[in-house]
């Protein structure tokens, strides 16, 4: 049989009975947005790229809360009276068709006047007309193609996000004075004197003057703010001998021209803060796609059901109460702590514990919240408000106010505390000096020093070492929050590593089958019953099975939360929990098994074990050299011995540990002088992941949401982790050889500046050629590091 | 010589005239999505090749 892929979303399709215009699809999803798409004539979808699709959803009832009035308003950003202009986030979007059909939407409703995509956030900006259209139906209107948005807590909030583009504005500042005023400078470099150059070099100078006023006091701004602040808290950090030699600068230019001494250094003065606004921008790599800081809002609902006098209303979670009764549907995450009071739930706790098997619950058992019910609908009493549930609760520890980067010293600050306490007493010793011998030109020298010493060199080793490095590993699949992770990354002595999604792959797919052997008859069977069912567990275990024939099976059914039942010829066959295949005398087992029964007699279960990333052992034995290892599992203990024959014997391993012990446990051993790495993935590794000096997300698809970190890595570089940390300890190695090059034209402008020699066309050389070379230096060998890398 | 001034104040203008023009283009935005317009502008052909396709296969 020649596998068929789908014309929509690439999938393979089990059986080729839905066609239509001679094109496979691998469900009904599929081949209803191919129809709406032909009848809008929007076909060439799938020429931009073959088979772009995702299968819609089964959305009936989600999306009832977007028709409140309340609700709406928070999410849309503008809003007369009849149009409405809104931005949805839509995971989906990954190719040029996406861009393409998002922006088309005007010829599958009207009523769209306008979509725009942003490609990089994955957000469609559609502007539409209320009086014939609503945000609902657009909602819906983009589910039924395949493009459901994400709507969550966190889109509910008034005001607008400003976006901060003052860097730019401030580069573009720096830049264009620099040029103008490098191009009015120029004659005088040359010291002639010609007849029209004395007569119009006034103009020149008093033109560069009117140029570097918004430089200094707009643009290089930061630097006097920064520098403000450390002297303040009494820190001598790098922005005070840039904000020092920026005002000695601009101050000694503007005497110069007004007493007709000189030219001034206008040209060297907007060229460093170009410079180092430059280094700056550079080492503002985002990843747009990626947020590092989320938290439980943007797991949660905006709206939950509630059930009013048998009435079915949308509410607002905020709005929730003690005491409410709420419908929870299949996939929907719980909001609020409460008791169930109907229904059967399965709730998946993976969000909380890392627990990754969904545990069953029975009427009048309490339900915590970030759970999601994964069979059939349930209803609820809510106990509690959404601030104050179980797992919403942690977000109140002052960990998440705190700002990582406070009270970490870098290694650039640290080295600015001797150079500014060295080139002030150069400074003074010069001037005294020169006081002594020719008292004319002291204070010639001692502004000299200033200027030339000014570290613009040293204060870009670090941007572009850093800069540079991030976006190789962004390369790499390993996307840093911002440059100083790297720094904090070098520095780490102590690992700690969450168990489940983090050190075992999501999947489940070994398993070790136990009991009678089973016939081929039997073994076809149950491959071909567990080919119907949509359940993760029957999904892996297909996928273990060998292949069989493929049989059309006579009865088929599937009982929510417990298991499957079919028949085939005369065979009848019970795959699910131990009670339901009718096996009682099960034990207190710590695995996930499936349990088989054949004809009313039982068969055997076949148990599943984690299965571990790919060189796991290795990473670790390589690792325990250098630092102290511990794994914190949210899980219980059925995979102790298991662990412990796969990683080096000093590793501790913790297990049932709630989100609240992790972070304790980081705190502890912060407490002793461990400076820690946090690897986890789900959101019950939010606090430590925050707690950490560095908090790394394994991902094994980074378009889903991942909790606030510093770090996301890609989970197929899992095993790659310590040549990361080796690459982070060689970028520093680089800023140190950088700041002896940049100490070495220091010392060259040191000697012009202390011997009152320093022409502003030395400067205007010697800063740049100083600053370029670090550039090319720490580019050339960061470029060196990242090709080391895998 | 005075043309000097002339030049000066030539050169002083389009300088502004190419700053504001940037500062305009960050103010709209122009700067916060450098991917979707490099695919955007492919487009407008697709739209005209579907209408095409599709006379085609109403002939057929």
């Amino acid at each position: 049989m020649e596998a068929k892929v789908c014309y929509h979303c690439g999938d393979t399709c089990t059986d080729t009975k839905i066609t239509k215009d001679e094109k496979v699809f691998c469900c009904n999803g599929c081949k209803t947005v191919y129809e709406i798409l032909s009848e809008s004539d929007l076909t060439c979808y799938y020429d931009l790229q073959s088979s772009p699709g995702a299968v819609p959803k089964e959305i009936e009832g989600k999306y009832d809360f977007l028709s409140q009035e309340k609700i709406i308003e928070k999410l849309v950003e503008f809003d007369d009276s009849k149009t409405q202009i809104v931005t949805l986030y839509i995971p989906h979007i990954h190719c040029s068709s996406c861009i393409w059909i998002l922006e088309n939407l005007n010829k599958l409703n009207p009523a769209i006047s306008q979509s725009q995509v942003n490609f990089g956030k994955k957000t469609v900006r559609a502007t539409y007309n209320t009086e014939t259209f609503s945000l609902k139906e657009l909602v819906l209107l983009l589910s039924s193609v395949g493009y459901e948005p994400y709507i969550s807590l966190d889109d509910y909030k008034t005001g607008k996000e400003n976006v901060n583009r003052s860097l730019i504005y401030k580069l573009g500042v720096a830049g264009f004075a620099f040029g103008n005023v490098m191009f009015l400078s120029f004659p005088e470099y040359f010291e002639v004197d010609e007849f029209w150059l004395e007569k119009y070099k006034h103009l020149f100078r008093w033109l560069m003057f009117a140029y570097s006023l918004p430089v200094v006091f707009y643009a290089a701004q930061d630097y006097f703010i920064s520098a403000y602040k450390a002297i303040k808290t009494r820190i001598l950090n790098i922005d005070i001998p840039i904000a020092l030699g920026v005002i000695v600068l601009f101050l000694r230019s503007t005497i110069e021209i007004i007493f007709n001494y000189g030219s001034g250094f206008f040209d060297s003065l907007t060229g460093l803060i170009f410079f180092l606004l430059l280094g700056k921008f550079f080492q503002q790599k985002t990843y747009s796609f990626l947020s590092f800081e989320r938290d439980y809002k943007s797991y949660f609902p905006i709206a939950v059901t509630k059930i009013i006098n048998n009435e079915e209303v949308p509410v607002q979670v905020y709005d929730i109460e003690k005491g409410d009764r709420l419908l929870i549907r299949n996939q929907e995450l719980i909001p609020v702590d409460g008791i169930l009071i109907n229904g059967s739930a399965k709730i998946d706790y993976s969000f909380v514990t890392g627990e990754s098997e969904p545990v069953k619950k029975a009427s009048g058992d309490k339900l915590f919240a970030g759970g999601k019910q994964t069979s059939g609908v349930i209803e609820m009493e809510a106990i509690k408000s959404v601030e104050q549930s179980y797992l919403t609760q942690l977000w109140s520890n002052d960990v998440f106010n705190k700002n990582k980067e406070d009270g970490f010293t870098t290694l650039t600050n640290a080295i600015s505390k001797r150079f500014t306490i060295i080139i002030l007493s150069i400074a003074f010793i010069a001037t005294a000096y020169w006081l002594y011998v020719d008292s004319s030109k002291a204070m010639n020298v001692f502004t000299a020093v200033l200027i030339i010493a000014c570290p613009c060199a040293i204060a870009l080793s670090a941007p572009f070492t850093f800069g540079n490095l991030l976006r190789i590993f962004g390369k790499k699949k390993f996307y840093l929050k911002n440059a100083s992770v790297i720094e904090q990354l070098s520095h780490i002595n102590t690992i700690i590593f969450d168990k489940t999604g983090t050190i075992t792959s999501n999947k489940k797919s070994e398993a070790k089958y136990e009991g009678l052997p089973l016939t081929t008859e039997e073994e076809t069977l149950l491959k071909n019953t567990l080919r119907g069912s949509n359940h993760p567990l029957s999904r892996s275990l297909y996928d273990i099975l060998d292949e069989h024939n493929i049989i059309t099976l006579d009865t088929y059914k599937e009982h929510l939360g417990q298991g499957i039942e079919a028949s085939h010829a005369s065979k009848n066959i019970k795959i699910g929990s131990a009670k339901f295949v009718g096996y009682q005398t099960e034990t207190e087992v710590l695995n996930t098994a499936v349990h088989v029964s054949s004809n009313s007699i039982y068969k055997g279960k076949f148990t599943f074990y984690n299965s571990y990333r790919k060189g796991l052992s290795k990473l670790f034995n390589k690792l325990k050299k250098d630092y102290d290892l511990a794994i914190l599992s949210g899980d219980n203990e059925g995979e102790m011995e298991n662990l412990k024959k796969l990683l080096p014997s000093k590793t501790k391993l913790l297990f049932n540990q709630k989100p609240d012990d992790k972070l304790e446990y980081i705190k502890y051993h912060q407490t002793e002088g461990a400076k820690v790495l946090m690897v986890g993935d789900g959101l019950n590794d939010a606090g430590a992941l925050a707690q950490s000096d560095v908090g790394v997300v394994i991902s094994e698809n980074i378009n889903v949401f991942s909790p606030a970190c510093d770090a996301i890595l890609d989970a197929s570089k899992f095993n790659h982790l310590y040549s990361y940390i080796k690459a982070s300890k060689s970028a520093l190695k680089i800023i140190k050889w950088s700041f002896l090059l940049s100490f070495f034209y220091n010392v060259i402008g040191l000697y012009f500046a202390v011997t009152g020699q320093l022409a502003p066309v030395i400067a205007a050389i010697l800063m740049p050629l100083s600053s370029i070379s670090i550039v090319i230096f720490t580019t050339i060998a960061t470029n060196w590091i990242g090709r080391k890398l895998k | 010589m005075s043309v000097i001034y002339i030049l000066l104040t030539v050169s002083i203008i389009v300088a502004v005239i190419f700053f504001v023009a940037f500062i305009m283009a960050v103010r709209n935005g122009q700067f916060d999505d450098g991917y979707t317009p490099s695919v955007r502008m492919l487009f407008e052909d697709e739209l005209i090749k579907t209408k095409k396709t599709i006379t085609k296969n109403n002939k057929d």
